[in-house]
């Protein structure tokens, strides 16, 4: 019992107390960039949901059982940004092979995904807060969906904005800057949470 | 006259930030005052001059297929120096940037200028090209840290700048007031090249 209510306050943590987009600052590139149509959101949100899992996995096993063990974790920096990089790749060639349908709408992004700072931020963050292995897991895996969240919204709310009558200086990029900060102010709301 | 302007133009023509809108989780996350926005981006401009450095030396050697993780490899490299004279001779500095000091290798300006710039150039336009973007970027740290500095706590690198009734917007140093303050920003910036 004690593990499953430890769980949800981890997703409750990730998604929106501390959510990776809002609150965190981390994967703003794409947060911006890709939240133009619901349907590339989507496909975005997916393919880092799956990507940030397979990261924290990975990132944790290499820092516990290679750089410790050798004591070279200065190197973590290099480590895992390797480590992310040849994944993405990794996984772009068994999509590719295995479910040609899903490679179709997540292709695109995969390569994006790399220079994704979230990414490499969540495998940090796992080892700066001393997760165990299953909790690192689940701290990726909760915070993927709380970045497509955010992303979803986003892209919902950006194409009407589309169809506003907007001053043509902002148009675009400021206009979408604005509609995150007041998201950003919406979820500062939830830092009242208490447990 | 060429080599000043490929140094002057990363000021304000080709802004990293606010022009081609890179790098926008650090701008937004270490800007909430002045000092911190200052270390991130001479942090910056030191992993930028050198990465530049040496990618326009080698570029001749790196096989075409493997330039990314090649230059992601220097990047790294350059940012783990960073990381480590940071943590041993400004510990606040580093204390307060924290997770977003080995982010810069996935900051898109870096590895935007490795590829759009350094792979292409000889090594003396290259170094000029890293430092006026580097410099560009710390101007736009600055500018976005001063106004959430002032707005947000009434001082200005720790001097108090209004009287002392002035009620400080909370909100400007938070998350959202970062969003807000770079939206209005770039709309403003968008004004003036109509003009």
């Amino acid at each position: 019992m004690e593990f499953i209510g430890k769980i949800l306050f981890m997703a409750v943590m990730a998604i929106f107390v501390q959510n990776f987009v809002l609150m965190r600052f981390l994967g703003l590139c794409p947060y911006i960039g890709v939240s133009k149509k619901l349907d590339s959101a989507l496909g975005m949100g997916m393919a880092v949901i799956f990507v940030m899992t397979m990261a924290s996995t990975f990132t944790w096993l290499i820092q516990t059982y290679l750089l410790i063990p050798l004591h070279i974790e200065f190197l973590q920096t290099i480590a895992f940004i390797l480590t992310i990089a040849s994944l993405v790749q990794l996984v772009e060639m068994v999509i590719q092979k295995t479910a040609p349908a899903l490679y179709k709408s997540l292709g695109v992004f995969l390569p994006l995904i790399t220079t994704n700072c979230a990414v490499l931020g969540v495998a940090i963050l796992n080892i700066q807060s001393e997760f165990s292995f299953i909790y690192a897991i689940l701290n990726g895996l909760f915070a993927g969906i709380g970045f497509t969240l955010v992303l979803i919204l986003m892209a919902g709310i950006r194409e009407r904005l589309e169809r506003a009558g907007l001053p043509l200086s902002m148009r675009g990029m400021p206009i979408a800057m604005i509609v995150a900060g007041s998201m950003a102010l919406a979820f500062l709301g939830f830092s009242g949470l208490k447990f | 006259m060429t080599v000043i302007k490929e140094f002057t133009k990363g000021f304000i023509k080709e802004n990293p930030v606010f022009v081609m809108a890179l790098g926008l989780c650090p701008t937004l996350a270490v800007t909430t005052s002045v000092i911190n926005a200052i270390g991130m981006g001479l942090a910056a401009t030191f992993v930028l001059v050198f990465s530049n450095t040496i990618i326009s030396m080698i570029k001749n050697f790196i096989p075409e297929k493997i330039r990314i993780p090649a230059f992601i490899v220097v990047i790294a490299s350059f940012v783990t120096i960073v990381d480590m004279v940071m943590h041993a001779y400004l510990p606040a500095i580093h204390k307060s940037l924290g997770l977003f000091i080995p982010l810069i290798v996935v900051n898109c300006i870096i590895l935007g200028r490795a590829e759009a710039f350094a792979s292409k150039n000889n090594v003396f336009r290259s170094i000029l090209d890293g430092f006026g973007m580097g410099l560009g970027f710390t101007l736009a740290l600055i500018i976005i840290g001063g106004i959430r500095e002032i707005l947000g706590t009434g001082q200005f690198l720790g001097f108090q700048i209004f009287p002392e009734t002035f009620q400080p917007m909370l909100v400007a140093i938070l998350a959202p007031g970062a969003f807000i303050v770079m939206g209005l920003l770039m709309g403003l910036m968008n004004l003036n090249k109509k003009r």
